[in-house]
């Protein structure tokens, strides 16, 4: 029982899903951790990477590489339209825009109007064949008792070592004199403005930045599931996205990545020891797996809550600079 | 009133009289309004900065100086006015631009950066850094040699403001004065040609004043920039200026050398209300040497 738990946990957190968790977060951490940019609709460009990825391939037959750069343009445009009208305005501008919009776009796909393009909400499927014949995996059992199949050995290996590349690139750019702007800008806009950065600018590169890591997230999330539906975007995403950056630690280049194998065995692990309890008949009432995903989710909650009031500044983060956030 | 020998060689016969015209101005500015509501923050008819000398920009609480430092760096539009820095129109130009272009202010209430250090909060200052580029960034062998003279740049600033032992800490454990040692140095990281001070001295201690003084004097000696600086203590407006100009109720009501100021009725007026004669503004000074001599 223990073991099944452990394993089902484990399963979970090193799974092409925690990955493509994993990305949300290095996006949404440029965002947020590191620029200050209040992005609540994250899974706004996770849809938008799936989508255009899946639409290119699923529907007009295009190839794979296609598919991904037109997932990634998309990001771009995303990022413009919701940045040009609102990084100029206060920081909640950009929250309830990036919100609001994440949304519509769950609603366009979902709409019957789209249903050709989309295929509303039944979503579309066989868009990732070309992606698993790239596969080196030889079919079979993989990583004994969590029995990986060869697919999910690949995308798994794919998702990981996007995260790896990109939170690298991240490094990279948060060591440099861009990264210094983009955490002046955090700290304060006009202080940058007085020392003649174009703030603007900056912000517009870190929307975009972070936006394509997140929509190159969505694109890894359904190469593993092998379908898209618009449910599979709601808001809640976003929340779980940056449950997972505070949980690693806010502005650290490691935190999402810490943040998300952890959530994600806590989450599995819960909802795994839940479920066999419930099976199991011990508490009289509860039954069915509603419940199950319920209450893992309540407990999830609770843990986080504890994890903010022993260690607010998360697994990686610093003390002393969440310190210094109130002053 | 008539000009008088105390005055720099650059301001000799320069009128003492508000909007005068100044033989080579770096900042002139024309007709600028900006109203909130009812109140008139700014109404500047005309106003000339002179280049390459320090100017005291004096006027009681709620006068509209730190309004129109807003609105001269771009942090703030005008309901109208035209004005031009260094020969060119500066009306509208986005406040980034401004500093570019090389007016660069601090502000009244300091802004630090908290969660970088002192070190990179001066870094930052630092104009055209390759590594500022988004793709230049990725490639750190294109900008470390910059990055390196940048830090050297930055570490002489902190000694000579006597913040080099603060280096690696975060900026945000600084106290209020150091903040503005902090916000002084990193404008300067810029290069600026004009330094505009809201109040630098707000919160120093007496004896950091002195060299904070020393360094606004360098600027203009040494380094060959203009100054302007609002400051409510008259005994460092008149210590370090070459040329004051008086604002009260947004409007200049007075210019002039600083020994011509003390003694101006309108000054007098503005600050302590017309009930009161000459005296009472030397009185307020004497009071405050007296204080500073205690502490
Ligand atoms: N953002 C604003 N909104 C409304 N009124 C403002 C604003 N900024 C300034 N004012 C008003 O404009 C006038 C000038 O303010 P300003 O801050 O320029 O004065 P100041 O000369 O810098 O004063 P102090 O010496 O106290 O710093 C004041 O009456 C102030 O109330
Ligand atoms: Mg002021």
């Amino acid at each position: 029982m223990i073991e099944t738990l452990f394993f089902d946990a484990l399963r979970s957190a090193i799974g092409p899903t925690a990955a493509s968790y994993a990305l949300l977060a290095v996006g949404l951490n440029l965002h947020f951790g590191y620029t200050g940019l209040l992005n609540f609709g994250q899974v706004g460009y996770m849809l938008v990477g799936a989508y255009g990825l899946s639409i290119t391939v699923a529907v007009f037959g295009g190839p794979l590489w296609l598919g991904l750069i037109v997932g990634m343009l998309a990001a771009v445009v995303l990022s413009i339209i919701l940045g040009a009208p609102t990084l100029r305005l206060r920081a909640d501008y950009l929250a309830i825009t990036t919100i609001a919009a994440s949304e519509i776009l769950r609603f366009l796909v979902r709409n019957t109007g789209s249903d050709d393009l989309t295929g509303s909400v039944f979503g579309l499927r066989q868009f990732a064949g070309e992606f698993y014949d790239w596969s080196p995996f030889a079919p079979g059992e993989y990583l004994g008792p969590l029995g990986f199949n060869a697919n999910r050995m690949w995308v798994t290996l794919v998702g990981w070592g996007l995260v790896a590349a990109l939170s690298a690139m991240v490094w990279t750019l948060m060591r440099s004199p861009w990264g210094r702007v983009l955490r002046s800008i955090r700290e304060d806009e006009d202080a940058a403005r007085s020392l003649g950065k174009n703030v603007f600018l900056y912000k517009m590169q870190s929307l975009i930045i972070g936006g394509v890591i997140g929509a190159i997230g969505g694109m890894v999330f359904v190469l593993a599931l092998q379908n898209v539906t618009p449910d599979m975007f709601l808001p809640q995403v976003t929340f779980f996205a940056f449950a997972i950056m505070i949980l690693g630690g806010t502005s650290t280049v490691l935190g999402p990545t810490a943040g998300a194998v952890l959530f994600w065995f806590l989450l599995t692990g819960l909802q795994s020891g839940i479920r066999g309890v419930v099976d199991a008949g011990v508490i009289p009432g509860i039954t069915g797996g509603q419940v199950v995903g319920a209450v893992s989710l309540i407990a999830v909650g609770l843990l986080l809550m504890l994890l903010m009031v022993f260690r607010p500044q998360g697994i990686l983060g610093d003390r002393e600079e969440l310190r210094l956030d109130v002053s | 009133m008539s000009p008088d020998a105390t005055v720099p060689a650059g301001l000799a016969g320069v009128a003492h009289e508000p909007g005068v015209a100044k033989p080579d101005p770096i900042l002139v500015v024309d007709g600028l309004r900006r109203a909130f509501g009812g109140v008139r923050a700014v109404d500047v008819d005309h106003l000339e900065i002179p280049r390459g000398l320090i100017t005291g920009l004096i006027g009681p609480n709620g006068a509209g100086k730190t309004t129109l430092f807003n609105l001269l760096t771009g942090f703030d539009r005008p309901d109208e006015g035209e004005w031009t820095f260094d020969g060119r129109s500066a009306a509208g130009v986005p406040a980034y631009r401004v500093a570019r272009d090389g007016m660069v202010r601090t502000f009244q209430l300091t802004k630090a950066l908290s969660r970088m250090t002192v070190l990179e909060n001066l870094m930052l200052g630092a104009s055209q850094q390759r590594g500022e580029h988004i793709l230049r960034a990725l490639l750190p062998w294109g900008w470390r040699t910059q990055e390196a003279e940048v830090r050297d740049r930055a570490e002489g600033l902190l000694a000579r403001f006597k913040l080099d032992h603060m280096r690696d800490q975060f900026a945000g454990t600084l106290s209020g004065g150091q903040r503005k040692l902090l916000e002084m140095a990193r404008a300067l990281m810029v290069e600026p040609s004009l330094v505009m001070l809201d109040e630098p001295m707000a919160g120093v201690n007496p004896a950091l004043t002195q060299s904070l003084l020393g360094h606004v004097k360098d600027l203009r000696d040494v380094e060959g920039r203009s100054v302007v600086f609002v400051e409510h203590d008259m005994d460092v407006v008149f210590d370090i200026s070459d040329w004051v100009v008086c604002l009260a109720e947004g409007r200049v009501i007075a210019e002039g050398p600083p020994a011509s100021i003390g003694a101006n009725p309108a000054v007098i007026d503005a600050y302590l209300g017309a009930t009161h004669d000459h005296s009472a503004l030397r009185e307020e000074r004497r009071r405050r040497q007296a204080a500073r001599g205690d502490a």
